[in-house]
C-alpha cells in the first residue's frame, strides 16, 4: 500500500486551526473559511529496504549509455568523487547520510580495483566551505580519518586560478569553466541528494564544480525570471544553460558517472511528529507535544533555540538511487522526487500564505538572515510549482517569520553589506547587477570563502535573483511577525497579525479573496491546473 | 559732585518712561555736549576686546567722529595685538551697525581713528614700549576696564590685573606725564577713568552711596548712613600673600602625598595608557589642584573680610590703593553692577560672551537647574552695556573734578616697590598700608577729587529677583527650548530656598551620584552599564554646574545692598537735552519686563544655540559632521585597534583555542583546571603593565609548531573570531580602502593570528613568536604594540610613508589606546569603556557603538571543536569552564585584557600538534 497523497483542504468553519513555521517555532493560524484552502504534502513514501543493495545494483546496473562502474575503474586511473555540500538535505539527515553509504561502496569497488588516485571533494559552487564536523558527519567519520589527513579530501575553490580549467564556451557563449582536478580526472563520480527537483542532473557538475566565471550565465535576473518555475526543468532557463554547459563538458572529454539519490520527506523524528501530521488527525500526544515544545520555545534564548532546531537529524531515508549517463539518470531521478512532492491543485489563488520555517539551503547551522527569508519564500517555495504559479498574477504573498535583523559574519559577511548597502539603493533584481562585479572581485569576500567558511561574495546577490520571478508576478509582499526595518529594507511590508495581513493584501486584490495555504515543511510541489 | 545728593533723590522714583527721566532738568552746571567736549580727544583703553570694552570702542567711533582710541592691547603668544584688536573687537558683530552705516568709509575713516599698543596690565607701565609711552602721554583720558571679572579667578591673578591694574595705569600715566606737557604744552592732565564695580560695597543690606571707602570708613566714625565694605586691610600683605601663596601651593602640590594622590586619580582615569600620558596627567591634576586651591583661598579670604568673592575684594583694594597713592592723577570711578545685554545700542540685545546671568538663565530654561537660592524680594542689580557706556563717556565729558594739586607730578613718590613685577617683594614705606583715614578725606582741597559713580539700577528703578525669576519663567513657557527629541521642555518652579539648603542638597547628590559611579566603574559592566554610567556622569555634572553657579552666583541673587546713583543722576541731569536722550543712562529709562522678555532673553537664546523649534536644526549633527569628515577623501590613513573594537575576543581566547585544539576530552579538561591556578597572577601582571603579561604569556607557546600553528589559526580565525566580529567595523575598514586611505592594524595579537586580516589592512602592526627550526622559542621577534608604543610605531610609519597623522583617524575601544587616539586628527571612541568613553566626551572626540555579531552559536568560550571520538564535548568543557574564577573576570575595562588565563601547558599541546593519527580505512 503506497501512502497517502497530498491532500487539498477547503477550510470550513470546522477546520482547526493551521500549523504556520514562523522561524525558529511554530503557532496555529486559524483561515477565513470558505475562501481558504491547505495544501499538504503527501506522506513519506517507504524507503528503499536494502539501501546498500540498491546501491550496488544502481552501480552495476547503471543508466543510458553507461558501463557499470567496475567496468569503469583501473587501478592507473584518477578518480575524483564529488558530492553535494551542507545545503543538502535539509533538515541534514541522520546518520549515516546518503553520502556516505553511497561513497564508502563506491570506494569499496574502487578500492577492489586497485584504484590509488582517488580524490573526494565537496561540490561547494560558490557556498562555504563545509567545517570538519559537517564533513564528518556527510561522508561519516571512516572516510573522513581516511582521507583528510592525507589531503585528499577537498572542497571545490570556484577561486583558485590553478585549480579551475576553461572547457570551453557553449553556442549561447557561456564559458564553461570548472574544477580542474575533476575535469582532468579519467572518471569523475558525482553524488547527489536529489531533495528538489531543481538538483541534479548536469546542474551537479555544471553549477556544483563551476567558477563564478561559469556560474553568472544562469544565475542572473534575466534567467530566473525566464525559468517558470526553476523546479520545472521543462520550463527553467536554469536549467536548460546548465543542460547545455553539461553537454559541452561531455563533450569535451569529461567521463561524468553520475549517482543521483531520493529521500523520502520524513523530516522530522518523533518527538516532533505532530510537524508531519495533518492537523485534525493530531493525537493527544502531538497537541501535548505542540503545546509544550511551543510554549518552551517561547522561554528559550534566540541562540539556544537555534542551537535546538539546528541539532535536529531528520529520519529521512533513502527512496531510490540511479546511477549511469547524467540526462538518462536524471530523468529517472525526477519521477521519484515527483513522486514524494507533487500535489494536483485546481487554479490558482490571490494570497498565498506560507510559513517559513528556521532553515534554508544557506543558513545550515546558522543565522537565518532576511535575505535568506525571502529567497525561501519568494525563491524556493514559490517557486515549488509546475504549470502555474499557486498565486496568481497580481496576487499576494503573506509569509511568517521573525526575519531577525541578524547574519553570522563567518558564513554571510558580503550580505550584511549586501543589506546595507545594495537593498538600501534598490531591490529590484534588473538593477541589483551594477554591484555584482564589486562583490563578486572584492579580495576580502574572496579570502573569506576560500580561507574560512563564508559564502562568496556574490551569493546575496543570488539570493536576490531567486526571488525575481516571484517579486515580478505578485503585487505585494507582507511577512509576519518580521522586524520592521528588516523587512522594509526587503522591499516588503511588515505586519502583526495574520488577519492584518489579509487585510492589508485586500488593498491589492480586493475584497474577499481567495487564500491558499502551503503546509510546508515537509516540502511539496505543487501542480497548478 | 556729593553735593548733588538731594537732586539726585528728588528723581528716585522711577516711572518707568525713558521721555520723563530724559526730562529737561535745569542743570546747575551743565556740561558740554560730550560730542563736543570729546572732540579731537585721544582715549586710551584697557580691557579693549572685552564685553564692556568693546562696546565703549564702538561707541566712541560710532557718535563721537574726531575721537581718537588708544587700545592697550596684551600680545599673546601666537597673535600680535594689531590682529587681536582686527579679530576680537572690530570682527564682533558690535560694529556690524557701525560698517553698515558707513560702508566704504569703515576702512577709511573709522579704522584709522584705532592706534593698538603692545602692553599688559599686569606689568609695570603697563609693558608699553617707548611708542606706547609716547602714545600714552598723548592721551587725553585714560578709561581702565580691563580687569578678571571671574568671579573664581586664582587670588594671585585677581590680584594682579584687579587690585594692581589700576594703579599701574595710574603710575603709567604718572610716569608719562612730563612726556605729556612736553609733547602737548599746555595739556591738561591724563583724566583716568577707572572701571571698578558696584559690588566693592559688599552686598549686605543697606543702601550704599558712592563714595570712597575713605568717606565711609570717616563716616562710620560717626553716624552711619551708608553700607560699604570699611574693614581694614593691609593691601601690601595681601600682595604679598597672594604671590606667596601661588608658590607655597606650587611647593606643596609637589609634596609626595600629593604626588601620590595625583598619581592615584590619574590612574584610575587612564588605566594603563601608558607612562608619559599618565605623567602628563598628573602633571595637569596638579596644576588644576594648584588653580583651585587659590580660587578657594581667594574665596575664603574675600568673605572674611566681608566681600562676596575675590573679584569685589579685590576690585575693592586696588580701588583703595589708587584713590591713596595717586592724588596726583584727576580720577573718576565708575562702578557698574551687572553688565548684561545692550538697551539699544549698538543693537537692542547686544551682548558678548557668556557672563554671569546667561548660564544661569539657560541651565534654568533646559531645565537643569531645579532649584536656584535667592531673595525674592531682593534686588537683582543688573544695568544694559550701553547705559554703562553712556554713563562713561559722560564722565569723560564732565572731566576730573576738583583743582590740580600744588605739588608738581615730578614730585610724586616714586613707584611703589608692589608695582614691580613680581619677585620684588619690598615692603613699603607706610606700614600701615592704606587703611583709609579721616586724614586723607580732606585731601581733595588744592589736588583732584576722585569722583565716584555707580551705575546701577538697585535704587532707582529695582528690579526684584522674583519678579525676573517670573518673566524668566513666562517667557520659556511661552517659547520653551526644545530637547534633543523635538519634546518642549519644561521649566522648573523654583522656591527659593537660602543658599545653604540648595548647596547643601547638591553637594549630598553629587557624593552620591559620584559614589554610585565609581561602584559602577570598579564593577565589569558591558554597553548597557555603560549607558548607565554615561548618564549618571551627566547627572552628576549637571548637579555639579548647578552648585558652582549656587556658590558663585549666590551671593548675587541675595544681595540686599542698594547702590545709590545719586552722583550719576546728577550728572545726568547736568547733560544736555539732546546729549540725555542719546546717552541716556537713567536707569529709570529701562521698562524691565519689555527688556528682559523682548531684549535680553531673545538675545542670550540666539547666543547660547539652543534648539528653540521642534524640527531637527538646520544645521547638521555633531555626530554627522564629524562623521563627514571622518570620511573624507582627504584623510590619509585609518587605524584600527583589533580587541573589542573589531573583534570581541583576546589573546586569551586565541590560546585557550590553540591550546586545545587537538587535544582530547581528559587532556583539555586537564589544561582547564591548571588555568584556574595561574589566573591570579596573570591577572595582577596584566594590570601592572599589559607589555609584560604579553610578552609572559606569550611564553606560553614555547615548543609549539609554528607550521601547525599557523593552520590552526586560520580555523580559529574563521570559526571563533569572525562570529564575534563587529560587522560595522569590518565594513568601516572597507570603506576607508574604498576612499583610498591606508588602512593599518595595531593590535598586540600574534601575526599568524591576525594573517587572515591582510586583505583588510595595507599594514598590520602587531607582535611576532621568535622561531628556531620550526618551532616557537618562547620569546618575541616583534615586542607587542602596547600603550605608548603604539602612538610611538605608528608615528614611524607614517613618517616612512609620507602620511599625515593629523589627517588621519583611528579607532579604539580602551583607555589603553589613548595614545593612539591622542596621536591622529580624528579619534573615534568605538565601544568605549567608560574611562575611555568619560574622557571622549571631555575632549569632544567622536563616538560610535557598533553592535556585535549575533551568534549562531551558544557557545561563550573559545573552544575548538572536539575531534572525533572525543569524550568530553566542547559543550561541556565550556559549560566547567563557565564555573571557574577565570569566568568571573571576563569582562575588564581594557580591551585585550586576559580574562580566561592558560597555564603554561603548549609543550604539552606541541606533541598533540605532532602527533596526528589517520586510522587506515
Amino acid at each position: 500500500m503506497s501512502p497517502r497523497p497530498g491532500y487539498v483542504l477547503e477550510v470550513d468553519r470546522s477546520t482547526p486551526p493551521v500549523l504556520f513555521w514562523n522561524g525558529e517555532g511554530y503557532l496555529l493560524e486559524k483561515l477565513p473559511p470558505e475562501r481558504s484552502r491547505i495544501i499538504y504534502p503527501p506522506d513519506p513514501l517507504h524507503p528503499l529496504e536494502d539501501p546498500i543493495a540498491k546501491i550496488r545494483h544502481a552501480l552495476d546496473h547503471p543508466m543510458g549509455d553507461s558501463q557499470p562502474l567496475k567496468t569503469l575503474l583501473r587501478s592507473d586511473m584518477r578518480l575524483t568523487i564529488a558530492f553535494d555540500d551542507v545545503s543538502l538535505p535539509l533538515p541534514a539527515m541522520q546518520a549515516p547520510d546518503a553520502r556516505q553509504l553511497v561513497i564508502e561502496q563506491l570506494l569499496e569497488l574502487a578500492a577492489e580495483a586497485g584504484v590509488e588516485d582517488v580524490i573526494l571533494l565537496a561540490a561547494l559552487s560558490l557556498h562555504r566551505r563545509m567545517t570538519e564536523m559537517e564533513l564528518r558527519h556527510a561522508l561519516g567519520n571512516r572516510v573522513y580519518n581516511a582521507f583528510e589527513p592525507h589531503g585528499l579530501l577537498l572542497q571545490h575553490d570556484a577561486e583558485d586560478p590553478d585549480g579551475l580549467i576553461l572547457l570551453g564556451t557553449t553556442d549561447h557563449g557561456e564559458e564553461v569553466e570548472i574544477n580542474r582536478r575533476a575535469a582532468t580526472s579519467d572518471l569523475l563520480v558525482y553524488v547527489n541528494i536529489n531533495l528538489v527537483p531543481m538538483d541534479g542532473g548536469h546542474k551537479s557538475v555544471a553549477t556544483g564544480l563551476a567558477s563564478y566565471r561559469s556560474v553568472r550565465h544562469h544565475h542572473n535576473a534575466h534567467t530566473m525570471t525566464h525559468s517558470r518555475s526553476f523546479m520545472d526543468m521543462d520550463h527553467s532557463e536554469l536549467h536548460s544553460a546548465n543542460w547545455r554547459m553539461g553537454r559541452l563538458i561531455r563533450e569535451s572529454g569529461v567521463k561524468v558517472f553520475q549517482i543521483e539519490t531520493t529521500l523520502n520527506t520524513n523530516a522530522f523524528p518523533s518527538q516532533f511528529s505532530f510537524l508531519q501530521r495533518r492537523e485534525w488527525e493530531w493525537t493527544p500526544r502531538d497537541r501535548a507535544g505542540f503545546f509544550a515544545s511551543s510554549k518552551a520555545l517561547t522561554l528559550m534564548g534566540d541562540r539556544a533555540r537555534r542551537a535546538l532546531f539546528h541539532s535536529i537529524k531528520a529520519p529521512m531515508q533513502l527512496t531510490s538511487v540511479q546511477a549511469g549517463e547524467v540526462e538518462a539518470v536524471h530523468e529517472s531521478t525526477l519521477t521519484h522526487v515527483y513522486r514524494q512532492q507533487l500535489v494536483h491543485v485546481d487554479g490558482q489563488t490571490d494570497i498565498l500564505t506560507m510559513g517559513l520555517p528556521y532553515i534554508s539551503p544557506y543558513n545550515v547551522n546558522s543565522i537565518m538572515n532576511p535575505i535568506l527569508v525571502a529567497c525561501l519564500g519568494l525563491g524556493y517555495l514559490f517557486n515549488m510549482y509546475r504549470g502555474k504559479p499557486l498565486v496568481r498574477e497580481g496576487g499576494v504573498v503573506i509569509m511568517r517569520h521573525p526575519t531577525p535583523l541578524a547574519f553570522n559574519t563567518a558564513h554571510h559577511p558580503s550580505y550584511i553589506d549586501f543589506f546595507e548597502e545594495v537593498l538600501a539603493d534598490t531591490t529590484d533584481p534588473g538593477q541589483i547587477s551594477k554591484y555584482e562585479e564589486a562583490y563578486a572581485n572584492d579580495p576580502w569576500y574572496i579570502q573569506l570563502y576560500r580561507t574560512g567558511h563564508a559564502y562568496h561574495g556574490v551569493h546575496p546577490f543570488y539570493m536576490w535573483y531567486w526571488c525575481a520571478h516571484a517579486l515580478e508576478h505578485l503585487s505585494s509582499v507582507i511577512v509576519i511577525g518580521g522586524d520592521r526595518r528588516a523587512v522594509k529594507r526587503l522591499g516588503f511590508r511588515p505586519a502583526s497579525t495574520l488577519d492584518d495581513a489579509l487585510e492589508m493584501a485586500e488593498d491589492s486584490v480586493g475584497s474577499q479573496p481567495t487564500i491558499t495555504h502551503i503546509r510546508v515543511p515537509p516540502l511539496m510541489m505543487a501542480e497548478v491546473s | 559732585m556729593v553735593n548733588n545728593r538731594n537732586q539726585g533723590h528728588a528723581s528716585h522714583t522711577p516711572e518707568g518712561d525713558s521721555h520723563r527721566a530724559c526730562r529737561n532738568v535745569d542743570s546747575i552746571d551743565p556740561i558740554p555736549r560730550i560730542a563736543d567736549a570729546l572732540h579731537g580727544k585721544r582715549i586710551f583703553i584697557t580691557g579693549a576686546t572685552g564685553f564692556l570694552g568693546t562696546a565703549l570702542v564702538e561707541r566712541i567711533l560710532h557718535s563721537v567722529d574726531s575721537c581718537q582710541v588708544v587700545l592697550l592691547i596684551r600680545p599673546s603668544s601666537r597673535t600680535s595685538p594689531e590682529r587681536r584688536a582686527e579679530r576680537e573687537i572690530l570682527k564682533n558683530d558690535c560694529f556690524d551697525e557701525l560698517r553698515r552705516e558707513l560702508g566704504d568709509r569703515f576702512a577709511t575713516e573709522a579704522l584709522p581713528r584705532v592706534t593698538v599698543v603692545a602692553g599688559d596690565v599686569t606689568h609695570s607701565n603697563l609693558g608699553l614700549d617707548e611708542h606706547g609711552m609716547e602714545m600714552l602721554a598723548g592721551c587725553d583720558i585714560a578709561i581702565h576696564s580691563a580687569a578678571a571679572v571671574a568671579f573664581d579667578s586664582p587670588i594671585d591673578m585677581a590680584v594682579e590685573i584687579n587690585l594692581l591694574g589700576p594703579t599701574r595705569v595710574a603710575q603709567a600715566i604718572r610716569d608719562a606725564a612730563p612726556l605729556r606737557r612736553k609733547l602737548i604744552p599746555g595739556s591738561d592732565p591724563t583724566h583716568l577713568i577707572s572701571i571698578s564695580t558696584a559690588y566693592v560695597a559688599g552686598t549686605h543690606q543697606g543702601e550704599a552711596a558712592e563714595i570712597l571707602a575713605t568717606e565711609a570708613m570717616a563716616r562710620s566714625a560717626s553716624s552711619r548712613t551708608s553700607t560699604t565694605v570699611t574693614t581694614e586691610v593691609d593691601i601690601d600683605a595681601e600682595i604679598n600673600t597672594a604671590r606667596r601663596l601661588r608658590s607655597d601651593l606650587q611647593t606643596a602640590s609637589r609634596h609626595p602625598d600629593q604626588l601620590d594622590r595625583f598619581t592615584r586619580v590619574a590612574r584610575k582615569e587612564l588605566g594603563s595608557a601608558g607612562p608619559h600620558l599618565l605623567a602628563e596627567r598628573v602633571e595637569r591634576l596638579r596644576e588644576e589642584w594648584v588653580k583651585k586651591s587659590l580660587v578657594d583661598a581667594g574665596k575664603v579670604r574675600s568673605q572674611s573680610m566681608g566681600w562676596p568673592d575675590a573679584y569685589a575684594f579685590t576690585k575693592a583694594l586696588g580701588e583703595r590703593l589708587l584713590v591713596n597713592d595717586y592724588r596726583d592723577i584727576p580720577i573718576s570711578i565708575v562702578r557698574p553692577s551687572i553688565i548684561e545685554s545692550a538697551l539699544a545700542r549698538p543693537t537692542p540685545g547686544w551682548i558678548r560672551g557668556f557672563r554671569m546671568a546667561e548660564p544661569i538663565i539657560i541651565s534654568y530654561a533646559r531645565g537643569l537647574l531645579k532649584e536656584f537660592p535667592g531673595i525674592p524680594e531682593g534686588i537683582i542689580d543688573v544695568i544694559p552695556v550701553d547705559m554703562v557706556v553712556s554713563a562713561i563717556m559722560a564722565v569723560a565729558a564732565r572731566g576730573p573734578q576738583g583743582m590740580p594739586p600744588d605739588s608738581a607730578p615730578d614730585s610724586a613718590p616714586a613707584t611703589p616697590p608692589d608695582l614691580q613685577p613680581e619677585p620684588a617683594l619690598g615692603g613699603r614705606q607706610t606700614s600701615k598700608g592704606h587703611m583709609p583715614t579721616a586724614k586723607t578725606e580732606g585731601a581733595g582741597i588744592g589736588g583732584w577729587t576722585p569722583a565716584v559713580y555707580h551705575v546701577a539700577t538697585g535704587s532707582r528703578n529695582p528690579l526684584r529677583y522674583g519678579e525676573l525669576v517670573d518673566l524668566v519663567k513666562e517667557w520659556f513657557s511661552a517659547t520653551p527650548l526644545y530637547d534633543a527629541d523635538g519634546q518642549p521642555i519644561d521649566v522648573p518652579e523654583w522656591s527659593f530656598p537660602g543658599r545653604g539648603r540648595v548647596q547643601a542638597q547638591l553637594k549630598r547628590s553629587i557624593k552620591f551620584l559620584a559614589g554610585l559611579e565609581s561602584l559602577i566603574g570598579s564593577i565589569p559592566v558591558h554597553s548597557r552599564g555603560q549607558e548607565l554610567a554615561a548618564q549618571l556622569e551627566d547627572q552628576r555634572t549637571r548637579a555639579e554646574r548647578a552648585l558652582t553657579y549656587a556658590e558663585l552666583y549666590g551671593a548675587y541673587t541675595e544681595t540686599d545692598a542698594v547702590f545709590l546713583v545719586d552722583n550719576l543722576l546728577s550728572l545726568y541731569n547736568q547733560m544736555h537735552e539732546d546729549d540725555r536722550r542719546e546717552y541716556c543712562f537713567d536707569p529709570a529709562a529701562i521698562r524691565w519686563s519689555e527688556y528682559v522678555r523682548e531684549i535680553h532673553l531673545p538675545s542670550i537664546v540666539t547666543h547660547a544655540r539652543v534648539r528653540t523649534t521642534p524640527s531637527r536644526p538646520r544645521s547638521i549633527p555633531r555626530s554627522e559632521r564629524s562623521m563627514k569628515a571622518i570620511l573624507s577623501p582627504e584623510r590619509q590613513m585609518a587605524v584600527f585597534d583589533l580587541e573589542n573594537t573589531l573583534i570581541s575576543a583576546n589573546v586569551v581566547d586565541s590560546y585557550l583555542w590553540l591550546a586545545m585544539r587537538r587535544q582530547k576530552g581528559v587532556d583539555r579538561l586537564a589544561v582547564a583546571s591548571r588555568l584556574a591556578l595561574q589566573i591570579p597572577r596573570l591577572w595582577a601582571l596584566d594590570r601592572k603593565d599589559r607589555g609584560d603579561f604579553l610578552r609572559t604569556f606569550y611564553r606560553y607557546y614555547e615548543g609549539a609548531r609554528i607550521e601547525a600553528l599557523r593552520e590552526d589559526a586560520m580555523e580559529f580565525f574563521h570559526s571563533f573570531l569572525m562570529a564575534r566580529s563587529y560587522p560595522a567595523g569590518f565594513a568601516r575598514v572597507r570603506k576607508h580602502r574604498s576612499l583610498g586611505h591606508r588602512t593599518v592594524l595595531v593590535t598586540g595579537s600574534l601575526d599568524f593570528l591576525v594573517e587572515p586580516l591582510r586583505p583588510l589592512f595595507d599594514e598590520i602592526l602587531c607582535a611576532r613568536l621568535a622561531v628556531s627550526g620550526g618551532q616557537a622559542s618562547g620569546g618575541l621577534e616583534t615586542p607587542p604594540p602596547t600603550g605608548e608604543a603604539r602612538a610611538l610605531l605608528l608615528a614611524r610609519y607614517a613618517r616612512t610613508h609620507d602620511l599625515e597623522l593629523s589627517e588621519s583617524v583611528a579607532y579604539a575601544d580602551s583607555v589603553s589606546d589613548l595614545s593612539l587616539l591622542d596621536a591622529v586628527g580624528f579619534p573615534v571612541a568605538v565601544n568605549a569603556d567608560q574611562r575611555l568613553s568619560a574622557l571622549a566626551k571631555k575632549r569632544g572626540w567622536h563616538t560610535e557603538t557598533w553592535k556585535p555579531a549575533t551568534r549562531s552559536t551558544t557557545q561563550t568560550l573559545a573552544i575548538p571543536p572536539s575531534l572525533g571520538g572525543s569524550q568530553l564535548s566542547g559543550r561541556m568543557l565550556s559549560r566547567v569552564l563557565d564555573m571557574l574564577p577565570g569566568e568571573q573576570l571576563s569582562t575588564r575595562g581594557t580591551s585585550e585584557q586576559g580574562n580566561k588565563v592558560m597555564p603554561p601547558g603548549m609543550s604539552r599541546t606541541a606533541s598533540a600538534v605532532v602527533h596526528r593519527s589517520a586510522p587506515p580505512l
